[in-house]
């Protein structure tokens, strides 16, 4: 299966499929020592989105977030690539600042065709995810 | 490539200008006039944060347009005194060296229109700091979206922004007009206003009726309460902000929000709790030098006994000096400290349980923060809780 969306920050990443129907805020809702979703009662609490390609609809919470996901790019904790429903700034500025692919806005609702667990090509560029299972 | 020769820095921060303006539908960029950068207290900031900004200072990365900066989360200079540990300071300091060698002035302060840095009406600017942002689009007209401290620090390097948003003469429009059906007199009863519309209004433009003369004090404190309780970044006043008489035929049909006296002891209230012997914070944003006189005068050979801190940047700081409202404030047992604030600050590493205050944003940040607290006026809070 083949999702065509937009590109927000290019590069081509492969991995996992980590699939959370919760918004995410990555400061204080991530550590990113561990790259362990740490916020409670969250959808994805407890799994570590490290390698992973990390769906999941919007950022929400502190700026400081854009940081995080730089501080983990550069601790080797980072997700390979972030996919959303509909990215905002938070998320966007940490992608750029640390060079992690972000697609967004696709054809097909990523949270109902991706599932946990699922392979994803990631091809920023060209705004495309491909579902290998 | 638009700003080539500038270097890898300039480069990246321009992408990420790019990244932003296609998220939020921008068609081109625009040059902008000056930035206020916000990211600057090592509490917020943390080692992740340091280390992007070292990282940009070591690429290369130079402001290339009037640049100011947010406060720190300490007196560069009387941190101990504070309390703040030395950990916290060391980080800190790296934080603003990083920020001086990209060109930044290190001006501190959360009012950089006390220091000199006042953009002109209908200038485009690339301003962070909610507070100042509601300043710089509401009272002097200029033009900014609400910058993450990424991208005004991008905008410094590269000169440029995104043009969506504020940045557009139809999203300066009004979405709601507010009457004011009290006669609003101490700072605090503005402060409490902002926070009203902030919680009312969330993101909506609101155009004040009935807002009286409001001070610059007055109109600092709103905005900054606005921009707390909601997301608001531009507010227009009849016959007080310069766009409102070009605003007024878009009121017609809007929602409308009433706001009367019971509706402000309201928001007083959910922010005041009975407490034993507060610690008196003032300067939420930044004390103007009319602040710095009124406090003087209340509390001008009496003895505080170190229960009154006072938060201002270096220039009033100066001013305030020369006019001797500073050694009157620290005769009588008061301190004021510069560069930053009871927001940004590690209190409760400081050890402060219980305060009081005039500003619903100083209030907000220190309930969230765990902290007990109460709002009253200067005058209140100096006679009647300082005792």
């Amino acid at each position: 299966m083949r999702l065509k969306g937009r590109k927000v920050v290019g590069g081509y990443a492969e991995g996992e499929a980590l699939v959370s129907a919760d918004p995410v805020s990555f400061y204080g809702g991530v550590d990113p020592e561990t790259g362990v979703v740490v916020e409670p009662g969250h959808a994805v609490e407890g799994e570590c989105i490290t390698g992973k390609v990390f769906v999941f609809p919007t950022g929400k919470g502190s700026t400081v977030g854009s940081y995080v996901i730089y501080r983990m790019s550069k601790l080797g904790t980072a997700p390979a690539a972030l996919v959303n429903s509909e990215t905002e700034a938070i998320i966007a500025t940490g992608c750029v600042i640390s060079g992690i692919p972000l697609v967004d806005k696709l054809d097909r609702d990523p949270l109902v065709e991706i599932k946990s667990g699922d392979l994803l090509k990631v091809s920023a560029d060209e705004g495309v995810v491909e579902v290998v299972k | 490539m638009l700003v080539g020769g500038d270097g890898e820095a300039a480069a990246k921060l321009l992408e990420l200008l790019v990244a932003l303006g296609e998220v939020f539908g921008a068609e081109r960029l625009v040059p902008v006039e000056s930035a206020h950068i916000a990211g600057v207290s090592y509490k917020n900031l943390g080692e992740a944060g340091l280390e992007w900004l070292v990282e940009q200072a070591d690429l290369g990365a130079r402001a290339r347009i009037l640049a100011t900066l947010n406060p720190a989360g300490m007196d560069m200079e009387e941190w101990e005194a504070m309390g703040v540990p030395p950990e916290f300071a060391e980080g800190q300091r790296r934080v603003i060296a990083a920020f001086e060698r990209m060109g930044v002035e290190p001006t501190c302060t959360c009012t950089p229109y006390l220091v000199g840095h006042i953009p002109k009406l209908g200038s485009q600017v690339a301003w962070a700091e909610s507070s100042a942002v509601c300043y710089v689009n509401s009272v002097l007209g200029a033009r900014t979206n609400r910058e993450s401290g990424p991208t005004s620090l991008a905008s410094a390097v590269t000169g440029l922004a995104a043009l969506y948003g504020y940045r557009l003469d139809e999203n300066r429009r009004p979405g709601a007009v507010v009457d004011v059906e009290v006669g609003l007199g101490s700072i605090m009863e503005y402060s409490a206003l902002g926070y009203l519309t902030g919680k009312r209004l969330g993101t909506t433009v609101p155009y004040y009726v009935g807002l009286g003369k409001p001070s610059l004090e007055s109109m600092k404190t709103l905005g900054a309460a606005c921009a707390t309780s909601g997301g608001i970044a531009l507010w227009h006043g009849e016959g007080v902000t310069p766009e409102a008489k070009g605003m007024e035929e878009f009121t017609d049909g809007l929602e409308r929000l009433s706001v009367e006296r019971a509706d402000l002891d309201e928001e007083i209230a959910r922010l005041t709790q009975p407490l034993g012997d507060p610690l008196i914070v003032l300067g939420c944003p930044h004390a103007s030098l009319g602040e710095m006189a009124e406090i003087a005068r209340l509390v001008k050979g009496r003895d505080v006994g170190g229960n009154l801190w006072v938060f201002t940047n270096r220039g009033v700081y100066a001013e305030a000096e020369a006019a001797g409202h500073v050694s009157v404030i620290e005769g009588a047992g008061g301190r004021v400290y510069r560069d930053t604030c009871m927001v940004v600050a590690p209190v409760k590493e400081m050890g402060w349980r219980e305060v009081a205050t005039n500003s619903f944003k100083a209030g907000h940040y220190m309930a969230n923060m765990g902290l007990r607290t109460r709002m009253g006026s200067i005058r209140e809070l100096l006679t009647e809780v300082l005792r």
